[in-house]
C-alpha cells in the first residue's frame, strides 16, 4: 500500500489530483464544523453584492451572503452526495456483477440485461425520471446518481470476474472446500480492487458534475442550503454587475472535477501495467 | 453465438425492458395527470367531467391494460396524446427533433474538427512541451461541465462584445440555413467543448499506439514521408476508438442536451422531456423517453457494427 502511495506521489497528475481532493475535503470538513469565515446563511443587507475584498474574499451575493463561506458549504454538500452515491453504486454494482459472473448462464443473462436496460437511458434522463418520481432533494440526488452508475460498476466487475472464475486458484479453492462467499470475497473481489479503484475515482468526478448539473437545473440540492450548481445558476442574471458570483462557483466546480479526473488517470496508469503513461 | 446476431437479438428485448421501466416509473410519480394538466382549475371539474377526461386519455383503465394498449399503439406509430399540447405525442417529438439533431451534428463536427487534429499533433510530438500543453488543455476541457462553459460564453459575449446570443428561437435548416446555424453555434460550442477534449485524448493515445506498430516501421523504412505515415498509414487505424467514442457521444446528444437547451432557451428534445416531467404529461414523458432510448440504442448498435466492420478481429473471435 505504501509502495502504491509512493508511486502515486511520483505521478505528476496523481500529486496534483491528490492535492486538490485534500483541499476540497478540508473545505468540506471545515464547512461541516461551521468553521467558515462568515455565516453562509446569514443575510447582511448592507453588504449586498460587494466585490471581493479582505473581509469578503470572494465577494457577497444579492442577499449579502459571503460567497467563500457558501462555497465551502457547497463543497461539503457536493462531496457528501458524490461519495455516498458512488459508494452505493459500487456496492450494488459489484454485488450484481460478481453474482452474474459467478452464477453464470441464466442469472448472468437476466442480471446483465437489466443493467443493459438501465444503460439504454442517457444518464441525465434516468436521473430526471427518478427525481420526477421522488421529488428533488439531497437523498434523491444520491439515489439518482447511484442508479445511473450501478450498471457501469456491474459491467466493470463482471468481465474480469468471469475470467478470474476460470483461473486455477479458484478451482483449487473450491477443491479445498472453501465456501462460496469466501471465494467470492477473497479470491474474486480482492483481485478486482484495481479496476474498481480507477472506476470509483472517475465515477466521483462524474458524480460531482452531475450533482452540480442537477442543482443548476434546480432539481438537486434545495435552497437555502448552498450548492455549487445553484450558486452558478443564480449568478446568471447578475453576471455583468457581479461576475465574482459566477467565476468562483464555476472555478470551484471545475477544479473539483479536475482533481478526481487527475487522480483517476494516475491510478489507471499505476494500476494497469498494460497502459503506458500516455494519457495526460 | 455470432456477436452481431447476438446484438440484434437482444436489441428488441432491451427496448421492451425500457418501455416497461418508463411506463411503470412515470406512474409512480405522485399526483394525478388531470390535476397536473389543469392546475387549480381541476377543482372546478364535476366528477363526470373528470371521468370523461380520464377515459379520453385512457388513464381510467387498469395499469397492465394501459401498458398493452400503449405497446400496441407503438407498432402503429401512435404514442398517445400529449396532455400539455393536446396533440399526438409523435408529432410533438418530430417538431422538436430537428433542433436536437442539428445541434448534435454541429457539436460533433466541432469536436472532431478540433479534437482529431489536436490529438494527432500531440501524438507526433510525444512528451514535448507542445504535447504537454495539449494534454493539459484536454484534461481541463474534460473537467469543465457544459453548463459552466455555457454560462461563461454568455458572460464573455455580453460583457466583451455587448451581444446576447439568440435565445428561444430556432429557424429550421431548410428555411434559412445561415440563420439556423448561427442560432445554434454557441450551444454547439458549449456541447462540443468537453466532447472535443475527450476526442483529443482518445485520438492522441490511439495514434501513439498505432505509431509504435510494426507496419508503421515498415512504412517508414520504405521511405514514406512523416506526413504520409501519420495521415495515410496510421490515422485510419487510430480512428477506430474515435469512431466508437463519437458514436456513443452522438447517441447521448440525440437525447437532447437538457442543461444546454435550458441555458440557451432552445426548444429541443431535452427541454421537452424536462417540461413533460415537471408537468406530469404521462404520454409525452413515455413517448419522448422511449424515442430517446430507441435512438440511443440504435446508434450504439450501429457503432458496434461499424466497429466489427473496422476491426475484423471481433468478427471472427467474438467478444
Amino acid at each position: 500500500m505504501s509502495k502504491l502511495f509512493r508511486a502515486f506521489l511520483r505521478h505528476p497528475s496523481g500529486r496534483i489530483g491528490l492535492a486538490i481532493i485534500s483541499l476540497y475535503l478540508l473545505a468540506a470538513i471545515l464547512g461541516t464544523l461551521g468553521l467558515t469565515p462568515h455565516n453562509p446563511l446569514k443575510l447582511f443587507a448592507i453588504d449586498r453584492l460587494k466585490p471581493p475584498s479582505a473581509t469578503y474574499w470572494f465577494g457577497t451575493d444579492l442577499l449579502g451572503r459571503d460567497t467563500f463561506s457558501r462555497l465551502m458549504v457547497g463543497i461539503k454538500q457536493s462531496m457528501i452526495i458524490a461519495f455516498s452515491s458512488v459508494a452505493l453504486a459500487t456496492l450494488f454494482g459489484t454485488v450484481i456483477g460478481l453474482l452474474a459472473a459467478w452464477w453464470g448462464t441464466l442469472w448472468d443473462g437476466i442480471l446483465m440485461r437489466i443493467m443493459d436496460v438501465l444503460l439504454a437511458f442517457p444518464a441525465i434522463l434516468l436521473a430526471l425520471l427518478i427525481i420526477a418520481i421522488v421529488g428533488p432533494g439531497t437523498s434523491t440526488s444520491v439515489a439518482a446518481i447511484a442508479v445511473v452508475y450501478t450498471p457501469i460498476f456491474a459491467r466493470v466487475v463482471r468481465g474480469p470476474a468471469l475470467s478470474l472464475k476460470q483461473r486455477d486458484f479458484v478451482d483449487a479453492a473450491r477443491t479445498f472446500g472453501s465456501s462460496q462467499p469466501y471465494i467470492l470475497s477473497r479470491h474474486l473481489l480482492l483481485n478486482l480492487v484495481a479496476p474498481l479503484a480507477v472506476q470509483v475515482t472517475l465515477a466521483l468526478a462524474w458524480a460531482l458534475l452531475t450533482e452540480a448539473g442537477l442543482s443548476f437545473l434546480g432539481l438537486g440540492t434545495q435552497p437555502p442550503t448552498p450548492s455549487l450548481g445553484l450558486m452558478l445558476a443564480e449568478s446568471k442574471n447578475l453576471m455583468t454587475q457581479a461576475p465574482w458570483l459566477m467565476i468562483f462557483p464555476a472555478l470551484t466546480i471545475m477544479l473539483g472535477i479536475l482533481g478526481f479526473n487527475l487522480t483517476g488517470d494516475a491510478l489507471r496508469d499505476i494500476l494497469d501495467p498494460r497502459m503506458e503513461r500516455r494519457e495526460a | 453465438m455470432n456477436y452481431v446476431a447476438q446484438r440484434l437479438l437482444t436489441f428488441p428485448l432491451i427496448l421492451l425492458g425500457v418501455s416497461v421501466l418508463v411506463f411503470v416509473s412515470i406512474r409512480l410519480v405522485p399526483g394525478d395527470a388531470i390535476t397536473a394538466m389543469l392546475g387549480t382549475e381541476a377543482g372546478l371539474l364535476t366528477p363526470a367531467q373528470r371521468a370523461a377526461l380520464a377515459a379520453y386519455f385512457g388513464i381510467d383503465q387498469p395499469i397492465w391494460s394501459q401498458y398493452l394498449r400503449w405497446l400496441s399503439g407503438l407498432f402503429q406509430g401512435d404514442l398517445g396524446i400529449s396532455s400539455i399540447y393536446g396533440r399526438p405525442v409523435f408529432s410533438v417529438i418530430l417538431e422538436r427533433f430537428p433542433l436536437t439533431l442539428q445541434l448534435a451534428l454541429m457539436s460533433m463536427v466541432i469536436a472532431l474538427g478540433v479534437g482529431v487534429p489536436l490529438g494527432v499533433f500531440a501524438a507526433t510530438r510525444n512528451e514535448k512541451p507542445s504535447d504537454l500543453v495539449v494534454r493539459i488543455l484536454a484534461m481541463l476541457g474534460q473537467s469543465t461541465p457544459s453548463f459552466v462553459i455555457g454560462v461563461l460564453i454568455i458572460y464573455v459575449l455580453s460583457v466583451f462584445f455587448g451581444v446576447v446570443p439568440a435565445m428561444g428561437t430556432f429557424t429550421p435548416l431548410f428555411v434559412d440555413p445561415l440563420a439556423s446555424i448561427s442560432q445554434l453555434i454557441f450551444p454547439a460550442i458549449t456541447l462540443g467543448f468537453a466532447f472535443a477534449a475527450s476526442v483529443t485524448r482518445i485520438s492522441r493515445s490511439a495514434m501513439l499506439d498505432v505509431l509504435s506498430d510494426d507496419y508503421i516501421r515498415t512504412a517508414r523504412s520504405k521511405g514514406a514521408s512523416q506526413r504520409s505515415v501519420v495521415w495515410r498509414h496510421a490515422l485510419p487505424n487510430a480512428l477506430i476508438p474515435v469512431v466508437t467514442l463519437s458514436g456513443v457521444e452522438f447517441g447521448y446528444l440525440l437525447g437532447g442536451a437538457v442543461i444546454v437547451e435550458q441555458i440557451f432557451a432552445l426548444p429541443g428534445l431535452g427541454r421537452l422531456v424536462l417540461d413533460a416531467i415537471t408537468q406530469r404529461d404521462y404520454a409525452l414523458v413515455q413517448g419522448t423517453v422511449l424515442f430517446i432510448a430507441f435512438n440511443f440504442l440504435v446508434v450504439n448498435l450501429l457503432v458496434d457494427l461499424a466497429y466489427v466492420a473496422l476491426d475484423p478481429r471481433i468478427r471472427i473471435g467474438g467478444r
